[in-house]
């Protein structure tokens, strides 16, 4: 094989370069089968429509809603599990990863039984005038519920990595808790924190089956990107992969953009000897 | 105004008690493992012991009697704690590690800034303070976290081996920063070197299996060591046993003969202690009074200095490359160890 000079020995062997050229050709000939089949002349019509700004707006609002939800119900998660050692420590993460293996049509009947009208909290948020099934609160709901442990996934694996040892140091400098925590461990971990984020954007941006069972699908109230793509592939197949299209194109900028930042916050080489 | 601490931790085997005078430094030393690093976890709040109590200018640390049970969180100590690796914040520049200490005691960016430029230039690091961590060396990295510390204003400095991350030029600069710094200065340095007990400490400890086996002024520990680690240290060999007419008997019964002043009795435990230098090596069996002589087997050999010392039997000795040669040494080879009487030093133990 022709190498670069100055790279180094790999110790991959050459047949495994070419089962990882077939996984790339499988993840990537998909997406060019759909790019192959977008009618062109009627691509800006058909991505402006009302009916797909009104779903993509609604889409890029909600996620953005659950993304913020997932950083602040999962940070506190992911520093409880990976610092404290508890008794039941193992079960609240298998609990809390478990809409990472659940079918998220599951998730939404779960969310329904506890926040519909005659769910587990519902009833008594009916009483106190608060409906949340088949609002946008709903898809806010379901997106956070099934996005929540990419966040806590990343973070608490970042927290490991990065140790207490700088936090035991701030604290024998005198700073409280809540200063190490905002002072060293947040920035610290940045990074870790950021692509958690970026991933649970990317899969509340995904949504579609938790979203349908618990929210619906209103046009302009639930009625987001995945939902109306499929409500097109029924009557309007150009349209379906139009928008299709552009899902694909805001989360590889959503994803492009993240990863291309310089990963500042992380420890220089050596220092965890 | 003393600082005064027993703790024991059964987990570790731990059970130490010490105190420390108020501009007093004392020197750790010890083996791996022999709890150093607990010792100083222990005293910042990192870790709970058993059992025991830490007062420190007055305010108790902590008091785990069983009707007490006080606790202290590691922030409202007072004692911060320099590492092996200077575990800069690695997204704050070196001004603003310095000033994280002043921060956290509640003072205002500016006033903290100050406090940290004032530190950072007592430790000759005025023109690294925009630095990031990333961007020192391991020495600079190290004096700056000296200043973090000191900026901290603790009432005791915990150093756990300092120099041991630093190369061989970086580490003579900064055992000379600390000596300025600590001068009028609490501190408890873990060390392995002798050179920072020497330089650094007016009391040294040695700590062995979570134990205080020795302790008293460098001085003394080392011109008298009654630990085999602190011979060790001191480049001398010990053997450890009870005192008889002729010298000290070995649990193994062997028995070597020496000087001593006359106030140790038979059957008083003691030590018989001498340089490796005066120690010579025979192939055969050496008599005529008053020597000792023991046979060994050679376990090792390695360069000191312009000499060959020959690792045998726990003992060492040093001889010239010639004489090595001479007598054809190498691991294994059974030989004499022969000392004079007069060279070996006994006493108490």
């Amino acid at each position: 094989m022709n190498r670069r000079s100055g790279t180094g020995y790999t110790g991959i062997p050459p047949w495994i370069y070419a089962i990882a050229a077939a996984g790339a050709v499988f993840v990537l000939l998909p997406l060019v089968a759909m790019v192959a089949k977008v009618n062109w002349p009627q691509f800006i019509p058909l991505i402006t429509s009302e009916s797909s700004l009104t779903a993509l707006g609604l889409s890029l609002r909600t996620s953005a809603a659950s993304t913020a939800a997932c950083i602040v119900l999962g940070v506190p998660l992911a520093l409880v599990l990976a610092r404290s050692p508890f008794p039941g420590q193992r079960l609240l993460r298998a609990f809390v990863l478990l809409p990472l293996v659940l079918p998220p049509v599951v998730g939404g009947i779960a969310l329904l039984y506890t926040f519909g009208r005659q769910g587990l909290l519902g009833r008594s948020l009916e009483l106190a005038g608060i409906q949340i099934a088949f609002s946008t609160t709903a898809v806010v709901l379901a997106q956070t519920f099934v996005a929540l442990p990419f966040l806590v996934v990343s973070l608490e694996g970042a927290l490991r990595t990065a140790g207490n040892k700088y936090e035991a140091v701030a604290a024998t400098l005198g700073a409280r808790p809540s200063t190490v925590l905002r002072r060293v461990t947040i920035p610290l971990v940045l990074p870790g924190l950021a692509s958690g984020a970026v991933l649970s954007f990317a899969r509340s941006l995904g949504e579609f089956g938790a979203t349908l069972t618990f929210a619906g699908s209103l046009q302009g109230v639930t009625r987001t990107l995945p939902l109306e793509i499929y409500l097109q592939r029924e009557t309007d197949a150009d349209a379906a992969v139009a928008l299709s299209l552009l899902l694909v194109a805001v989360a590889v900028a959503v994803v492009g953009l993240s990863y291309r930042r310089p990963r500042v916050g992380v420890a220089p080489e050596g220092v965890f000897r | 105004m003393t600082f005064q601490l027993d703790a024991t931790l059964a987990a570790r085997g731990f059970e130490v008690s010490l105190s420390l005078g108020p501009a007093e430094t004392i020197a750790i030393l010890g083996p791996n493992g022999a709890g150093k690093s607990t010792l100083l976890a222990i005293i910042s709040g990192l870790l709970r012991p058993d059992s025991g109590k830490a007062v420190l200018g007055g305010r108790v640390l902590f008091d785990l009697a069983a009707d007490k049970n006080i606790w202290r969180a590691p922030h409202t100590r007072g004692t911060a704690l320099l590492a092996q690796e200077a575990l800069l914040f690695p997204h704050l520049s070196a001004l603003d590690n310095v000033a994280f200490g002043p921060r956290s005691a509640g003072a205002s960016g500016a006033a903290a800034r100050e406090t940290a430029m004032h530190w950072l230039t007592e430790v000759d690091a005025g023109d690294l303070a925009a630095r990031r961590p990333g961007q020192l060396s391991g020495g600079q990295a190290q004096r700056v976290a000296v200043a973090r510390a000191l900026a901290a204003d603790p009432e005791l400095l915990l150093l756990d081996e300092p120099m041991a991350a630093l190369d061989v030029h970086a580490a003579p600069l900064l055992r000379r920063l600390l000596k300025r710094v600590l001068a009028g200065r609490r501190a408890i340095i873990i060390t392995h070197d002798i050179l920072d007990a020497l330089m650094l400490a007016d009391r040294v400890i040695v700590l062995e299996d979570g134990r205080i086996s020795e302790a008293g002024p460098t001085r003394d520990v080392l011109e008298k060591p009654r630990s085999r680690f602190a011979a060790g240290l001191a480049g001398l060999n010990l053997v450890a046993g009870t005192v008889s007419d002729a010298g000290v008997t070995t649990a193994e019964g062997m028995v070597v003969a020496g000087h001593h002043d006359g106030t140790l009795g038979p059957g008083q435990d003691g030590v018989a202690v001498f340089p490796p230098s005066a120690v010579s090596v025979f192939l055969t069996e050496e008599h005529g009074s008053p020597r000792n002589s023991f046979p060994v087997r050679i376990t090792d050999l390695e360069p000191h200095g312009d000499q060959i010392r020959v690792h045998a039997g726990g003992l060492s000795a040093d001889i010239t490359p010639a004489a090595s040669a001479d007598l054809g040494l190498a691991p294994g080879m059974t030989v004499y160890f022969v000392i004079k009487a007069a060279a070996v030093a006994i006493y108490p133990a």
